[in-house]
């Protein structure tokens, strides 16, 4: 495959294997945010061949993991709705609320589809117009220009009975909230790709100058990878830090300007509650007044119901990067992913279903 | 026949009944056993151990590239017999149809059984027909149950793994699971996606007969995929695996899409793939005998027993990492982003 197997080469690889051991210096602490990145490092055996002295923390960016149990409530609830459809991401499937799951409401005859990308959403709404189809927003940058993109193809061709329950967020003011928290002590970032290529690799430039960070933007693949942990080590040992972007080939200093404004056109900043990290200001995205016809949350009334975390699960501490899964009292005794209880274990892309599917506690 | 769909009369037992079977079930899969129409099917006997094994069928879409609903029963069920060494005979076939299916539909699934049976040798010799209210079912549930023979001295079973044998995957990972899931998502790409569904009696039968005692296991790494099966061998034998990621043999396209959905092909069904584990020194001869099978042509020897933490199966990664491959739980669902 073009544009992958060039980045995954062997000859390519392995020197960077002998090259990230000689980086190392001095011990370093570096957050890998990205839920993908979590997935890419434990798929290509990384973990294993870390220098000592390397530590690889996981941090909040899988989307699905950081949706609140209100949130997972407030969906599941409006997918008993009469007359309501809601169609979702896969990952979102099988994530706990409070009382079950939107896998235990469609078993209970709740309108359920799972979708490929939000325009799919729109067909639905052509197909089904009895219904009023819901999309359920629940992704970073990444997936918000799509998301507005939707919306304004709805508005278009005028398309009414599809809506949005935007839970939208937004990367750099949870980072900026995890690293005032003292207790959280990490020399680097691994920033994200794919944010990186809406939000563009200046945006990490304030958490250089603010808090002293390494910042690498880098892909997903296995050089990409080993390139953004070198260059971190580097940046730690001779006490420079700076944002470096080893993803140019998808990612600009400036980000995707237009895809920026199309999202800027349809929502607005709002208060956003994360799950483990609860409610920070300016985090999330509403749908502004504008567009009100498209927001779930404007036409079907809804208030967010109250809902308390599970007992005894830790994906609160596992999201900020302070535990790891093996800590937790749940994890592969109660919390699998046949049986999900925190989100970190649902999403395939969450530190606890990363560590369960390739068996980091054997 | 005059209706074009399912109707509930068609599962009474009455008329209806019998003219589906009279024009339908015996035009297309008549032998003398089945003919008879009595009760129950008496068969000849072999000697040998018998097997005897029932699998239920209920894939969506029931028609698929590379194959369809009744194909894969067929096969299914036959490969499950393969896996113990087994030579399959005869097959049942049950029948659960959602009133209103297209009877053309039903004829083309019962005509692809009908070939699939002639292809591999084996006859249907019992058959139920049921009929369920639409919105009951799903068009159609196939179950078959199969007999097979074991011949004397054949003794296949993932407790019979030793370590230092080596494993080997019969062709490419993925491509049935793949193609049903992009079905379903209504994702076109390029290049061909298919179901591998097909019968590896006969590549079974010719790796027992050429290197006799040096077949100690074998598995069809279908739900689940070959992450799965290698867990169920370990688990079983008490041993560890160790796999090669860059042995692995996957189609580009399967492996594309797979990229976009972000599924791992190690943990697709495959319908047409087997798993062997054969003593070390006979690795190579039971390769050959693959590859030189048209089930087996992209054949290749993928990892090894030892003895290492019972259970546990690890994979080296191309850059001289390793992780541990755990099963699957719960369907793959596709990624977010």
């Amino acid at each position: 495959m073009k544009y992958l197997d060039e980045f995954r080469d062997k000859e390519l690889a392995r020197p960077l294997v002998a090259e990230l051991k000689k980086s190392v210096t001095k011990p370093l602490r570096v957050m890998e945010i990205c839920g993908s990145h979590t997935m890419a490092i434990f798929r290509n055996g990384i973990r294993s061949i870390l220098p000592e002295g390397y530590t690889l923390i996981s941090g909040p960016g899988c989307p699905v993991c950081v949706t609140s149990a209100s949130h997972m409530d407030a969906f599941i609830e409006m997918a008993t709705h009469p007359g309501v459809r809601v169609a979702i991401f896969g990952d979102l499937f099988r994530v706990p609320g409070t009382h079950g799951s939107l896998a235990n409401a469609g078993a209970e005859g709740a309108k359920i589809d799972v979708v490929y990308s939000s325009m799919d959403a729109l067909d639905l709404a052509v197909s089904h117009p009895a219904d009023l189809i819901v999309f359920l927003g629940v992704g970073f940058e990444t997936t918000t220009p799509g998301i507005a993109a939707t919306i304004l193809a709805a508005k278009n061709r005028n398309i009414k009975n599809f809506a949005v329950f935007s839970t939208q967020k937004v990367m750099p003011p949870p980072l900026m909230a995890l690293l005032d928290d003292p207790r959280l002590k990490i020399d680097g970032l691994l920033c994200p790709g794919h944010v990186s290529s809406i939000i563009g690799a200046g945006a990490y430039q304030p958490l250089v100058d603010r808090y002293n960070l390494a910042c690498v933007v880098a892909g997903f693949e296995t050089t990409d990878l080993l390139n953004g942990l070198i260059l971190l080590a580097r940046q730690v040992g001779q006490g420079q830090p700076k944002v470096e972007n080893t993803y140019q080939r998808v990612v600009n200093w400036e980000g995707n300007v237009r895809a920026a404004k199309m999202v800027d056109e349809i929502f607005e900043s709002a208060d956003m509650e994360w799950r483990g990290l609860g409610v920070i200001p300016g985090s999330g995205l509403a749908i502004r007044e504008k567009y009100a016809e498209f927001d779930a949350v404007a036409r079907l009334d809804i208030t967010l119901p109250e809902a308390e975390e599970a007992k005894g699960c830790r994906c609160g501490e596992i999201l900020k990067g302070m535990s790891v899964p093996t800590k937790c009292p749940l994890f592969k005794t109660r919390c699998t992913p046949q049986n999900p209880i925190g989100p970190c274990m649902v999403s395939s892309e969450g530190t606890c279903a990363a560590y369960y599917k390739y068996g980091m506690d054997q | 026949m005059s209706q074009k769909t399912i109707l509930l009369d068609h599962g009474s037992g009455g008329l209806a009944s019998q003219e589906l079977i009279s024009d339908l079930f015996l035009k297309h899969l008549d032998n003398p056993i089945l003919r008879s129409l009595e009760d129950s099917a008496i068969v000849e006997n072999y000697p040998g151990k018998l097997a005897f094994t029932t699998d239920s069928y209920v894939v969506d879409p029931i028609f698929f590239p590379g194959g369809d609903i009744g194909k894969l029963a067929v096969h299914g069920t036959i490969n499950d017999l393969a896996m113990r060494g087994a030579k399959p005979l005869y097959l049942s076939l049950g029948l659960i149809l959602e009133e209103g299916m297209p009877l053309d539909d039903l004829e083309k699934i019962i005509i692809s059984i009908a070939l699939s049976c002639k292809d591999c040798g084996i006859d249907i010799v019992a058959g139920d027909t049921k009929v369920v209210p639409k919105g009951k079912g799903d068009k159609i549930f196939i179950n078959t149950s199969g007999i097979g023979i074991v011949e004397e001295g054949i003794d296949i079973s993932s407790k019979n793994a030793k370590a230092g044998d080596v494993v080997l995957l019969s062709g490419t990972m993925g491509d049935h699971g793949i193609t049903i899931m992009t079905r379903r998502a209504g994702i076109s790409m390029e290049g061909k996606l298919e179901s591998d569904t097909m019968p590896l009696h006969r590549l079974v039968q010719r790796l027992l007969a050429e290197i006799p005692g040096s077949v100690h296991t074998l598995r069809d790494p279908t739900r689940g995929g070959v992450a799965t099966s290698l867990n169920e061998i370990a688990a079983n034998s008490g041993l560890a695996i160790t796999i090669e990621d860059e042995a692995l043999p996957i189609r580009p396209e399967v492996r594309a899409a797979c990229e976009i959905l972000g599924l791992e092909p190690l943990y697709l069904a495959n319908e047409g793939k087997c798993l062997a584990i054969v003593s070390s020194d006979q690795a190579d001869k039971a390769l050959a005998i693959m590859r030189s099978c048209p089930e087996g042509k992209e054949a290749a020897i993928i990892g090894q027993l030892t003895e290492g933490k019972p259970g546990r199966v690890v994979i080296n990664t191309p850059i001289g990492g390793s992780r541990v491959v755990t099963p699957l739980h719960g369907e793959p669902l596709p990624r977010i982003c």
